[in-house]
């Protein structure tokens, strides 16, 4: 059986959720040449409410790109945790901002908060609070390079930031390796 | 003016953003458009894209006008392209069916969503698939082709292009939001290594040009405005000059080549692909989106034994009747997956020769979930 | 007995005319083939390269010019001929596009595009034929029928207000106005002529006689009869607000050079593109 990590972020808009998506699955897709798949939660709906990024990365074609049961949440806000963490897989990987979420704690469920949001206000912008969460993301999870994410970073972001959004993403890179059983 | 400009390499791109690629790789210089979800990416990125390349993107007043637009460009030699979503559709229609009569080349774009009427404006369906065919009043016949992913979404508009200079005939691309709306890797070939089908131009002087006088292959050559020829082209029935002729002989003639300039080339048309078809019990024909979530049933279905094959329509229209038939004679049933209530599943039991023809149904607003093809696989084996 | 004189002399214009698809369909009396004429006399007068020259109709009687001038000719659906005509000109902004149809094909079916042609300020030159009805289709109501009109779809006289052609144009933008009857058939093709060169969205009105129809239903049964109406009830008010030249039923019309101003157009002068210019 191929190797499917089913990937979603949410929070509220303008965290920059959806291009923090879009960066694992360019990461993944392009510099890493696995299989990846990315969708955005598309409607109207989604303005000013929760917005979700939903990222399939496999070793083989992603033939079905949705998500029922994601094997990593990363949540940066109540709202969106508490809507989407009961589809989470039983094994799934939580990664939440510990700030802005407070997690139901669970047995056997594995939980890990970051101080993205205060880390990005040392860096004096909480706008680069999405790429803390990437470093974050990919110290905890191994399922993508942080070369490849970074390399996904600087393609992605206003050319003004991106030395900010790398630095950030050391940063939450770092915390990760610290605080998570890096895989 | 830019440098033309011109994308080669890898990118993670969504299929609206892959398609706008095509287009511009393609050769496309003319875009007209209307904002409509969740097609509206394209044109946006057509509005960024062609003034880097020396060409015009324009947006119009509704449907009705993009459509108009983009055979007028055609005719002032340039490729032009639209792209919208079902209401869009329905509005293009009557622009559709003259660009049908008077064979002109041009690519129209829909990313289905669920309808009818306003439907679900964000969500996907395939409820289009029929009218794509059959939706302008009169005779004729279409190309429609139905990619699964963005890069089919980059490949087959390119394809599209050429088959609407090869066949004189709008192109439509069949995708739906869910294809539309996913990003993944693009490969992009340099622009140079595509093989681009110019317009068929003629090659007699002006005064011998007869504008519908068709070669060989049905299809006549097209001059365009402002060469020389000061030719006539008209929406009513008309002859090899391109006057009105009102007979019944006329009609005759002119709606068979219409129609046969598509059906008679269908060899050099259709594109399919096909996964384990020989000797299959049951084959699982489908398309877009739909064929790509059956790809995950058809391999729970093996992974129990089952003798399953899948038949995705990369080309829809022309309708590949002969190859179902092929089929038809070897399989014991047909399971069809699509995101409506049963439109290309009609086309699949007309040419399925009595063997059974199992609709999978999906109203519209996201994907089948591969579960259910599975079971409608299990109970069609039985 | 009577002797019947064949001529076997070419008409001047003939040579511009698709004379191999003559007889026209037009009914006697009607004066499309008059507006027709003043356009080729505009036209030749301009020296405008004629291989360069493309005509765009929509569907009517009016429609059918596309038919018989032996230009690149485009008869396509109806109201559409200014959108596509929209597409050939940005396509190739070399070409000279004239839009030549009808009130009802372009005011009522095609009047989203009238305004939006005339708003986008498209370089063109649309030759608008209004007799006041439908006259294709047998004579119905049209956006122009007077009020009190009385048409087959209005026998008991049309209740509605009609289009003030001139007045919707110049509100969307329209940088050159013009209207005359075609009891003024100079004065049309001096107006067509002085269109043809404006840079822009021009207009020409050209009210013209539909005898078989609204002339014979409005109490002007001959094509004369409605070119006397026209000849004698016109009044020429050049500059005018165009406000003030609508069209009341047997009323007053107001012929004349309306609006002509300067406004960047599109496409602009520098070639394709959306490069605006003045």
């Amino acid at each position: 059986m191929a190797e499917r990590h089913e990937i979603r972020l949410c929070g509220f808009g303008g965290q920059g959720v959806i291009l923090a998506g879009h960066i694992i699955g360019q990461a993944a897709a392009i510099y890493e040449h696995k299989h990846a798949t990315f969708i955005q939660d598309y409607g109207p709906e989604a303005r000013g409410g929760s917005t979700r990024a939903d990222v399939v990365v496999s070793d083989e074609r992603v033939t079905y790109p949705y998500i029922e049961t994601p094997t990593v949440l990363l949540a940066m806000s109540q709202p969106a945790y508490d809507k989407y963490h009961p589809q989470n897989h039983r094994d799934a990987l939580v990664i939440i901002d510990a700030e802005l979420v407070k997690p139901i704690v669970e047995a056997g469920k594995k939980v890990i908060s970051v101080p993205a949001r205060r880390i990005a206000e040392e860096l004096g912008r909480t706008a680069v609070a999405n790429s803390v969460m990437l470093g974050f993301f990919t110290a905890a999870t191994g399922i993508v390079s942080p070369d490849a994410i970074k390399k996904a970073i600087a393609a992605s972001v206003p050319k003004n930031t991106i030395e900010l959004n790398l630095k950030a993403f050391d940063r939450g890179y770092a915390y990760g390796l610290e605080h998570s059983e890096a895989r | 003016m830019s440098q033309p400009r011109h994308l080669a390499g890898e990118f993670f791109l969504s299929g609206d953003e892959a398609c706008a690629e095509g287009a511009i790789n393609a050769g496309c210089r003319f875009f007209a458009g209307y904002p409509i979800t969740p097609a509206t990416e394209i044109a946006e990125r057509m509005s960024e894209r062609l003034p880097e390349v020396g060409g015009t993107y324009i947006q119009m007043e509704d449907e009705l006008a993009s459509m108009a637009a983009v055979l007028g460009a055609s005719w002032g030699g340039v490729k032009a392209m639209t792209a919208t979503s079902g209401p869009g559709f329905s509005l293009m229609m009557e622009n559709i069916g003259l660009g049908a009569m008077t064979e002109t080349p041009c690519v129209v774009v829909d990313i289905q969503r669920a309808g009818p009427s306003t439907g679900l404006p964000t969500l996907t369906g395939q409820g289009d698939m029929l009218q794509a065919r059959w939706g302008s009043h009169g005779c004729y016949s279409i190309i429609a082709l139905s990619p699964d992913s963005p890069q089919e979404l980059y490949d087959l508009t390119i394809k599209a292009f050429n088959l609407s200079e090869q066949f004189r005939v709008p192109v439509l691309i069949m995708s739906e939001a869910a294809t539309g709306h996913m990003y993944e890797r693009v490969v992009i070939k340099s622009v140079e290594e595509l093989e681009l089908l110019p317009r068929r131009k003629p090659n007699v002087p002006p005064e011998e040009y007869l504008p519908y006088q068709p070669d060989d292959d049905l299809v006549p050559a097209m001059a365009s405005a402002g060469e020389g020829y000061g030719f006539h082209t008209t929406g009513l029935t008309h002859d090899e000059r391109g006057y009105p002729a009102m007979s019944v002989e006329a009609q005759d003639r002119l709606i068979r080549r219409l129609v046969d300039k598509i059906e008679k080339n269908k060899d050099a048309i259709i594109e399919l692909e096909e996964d384990g078809t020989e000797n299959a019990e049951v084959i699982v024909c489908s398309y877009g989106i739909s064929a790509r979530i059956s790809q995950m049933a058809v391999q729970m279905a093996r992974d129990e034994g089952m003798k399953v094959g899948i038949l995705r329509l990369i080309t829809v229209w022309p309708f590949p009747d002969e190859r179902i038939r092929g089929l038809a004679q070897t399989a014991r049933a047909f399971v069809v997956p699509e995101i409506n209530y049963g439109q290309i599943v009609r086309e699949v039991e007309r040419c399925a020769g009595g063997k059974r023809t199992v609709l999978v149904p999906h109203m519209g607003g996201t994907v089948h979930n591969p579960h259910t093809i599975f079971e409608a696989i299990r109970q069609a084996v039985k | 007995m009577t002797k019947v004189i064949v001529s076997n002399q070419k008409h001047p214009l003939d040579t511009y005319l698709r004379t191999d698809r003559l007889p026209h369909i037009w009914c006697p009396g009607c004066g499309i083939g008059a507006v027709l004429h003043a356009f080729l006399r505009a036209l030749l007068d301009s020296g405008v390269d004629l291989k360069k020259v493309a005509l765009v109709s929509g569907i009517g009687c009016t429609g059918r010019v596309a038919g018989y001038v032996r230009l690149d000719s485009f008869h396509t659906t109806h109201g559409r001929a200014l959108p596509f005509a929209t597409g050939l000109k940005i396509a190739n902004p070399e070409l000279k596009l004239v839009v030549f149809s009808g009130d009802g094909d372009l005011i009522a079916i095609g009047g989203n595009h009238f305004i939006h042609a005339a708003r986008r300020n498209i370089d063109m030159t649309v030759i608008c034929v209004n007799n006041f009805n439908y006259g294709m289709t047998g004579g119905q109501l049209g956006p122009t029928t007077p009020l009190t009109g009385r048409t087959t779809t209005t026998m008991r006289g049309n209740i509605e207000e009609p289009f003030n052609i001139p007045y919707l144009a110049a509100a969307a933008g329209a940088v050159y106005i013009a209207r005359w009857t075609t009891a003024h058939i100079h004065s049309l093709e001096h107006s067509i002529g002085e269109a043809l060169a404006k840079k822009g969205f021009s207009l020409v009105e050209a009210i013209s006689p539909c005898p078989t129809y609204y002339g014979r239903m409005n109490k002007q049964p001959t094509g004369l009869d409605q070119i006397r109406y026209f000849r004698y009830n016109s009044i020429v008010r050049h500059g005018i607000d165009p406000r003030l030249v609508g069209i009341e039923a047997n009323g007053q019309i107001v012929v004349g050079k309306f609006v002509d101003i300067e406004r960047p157009y599109i496409p602009g002068a520098t070639g394709s593109g959306n490069g605006r210019t003045t």
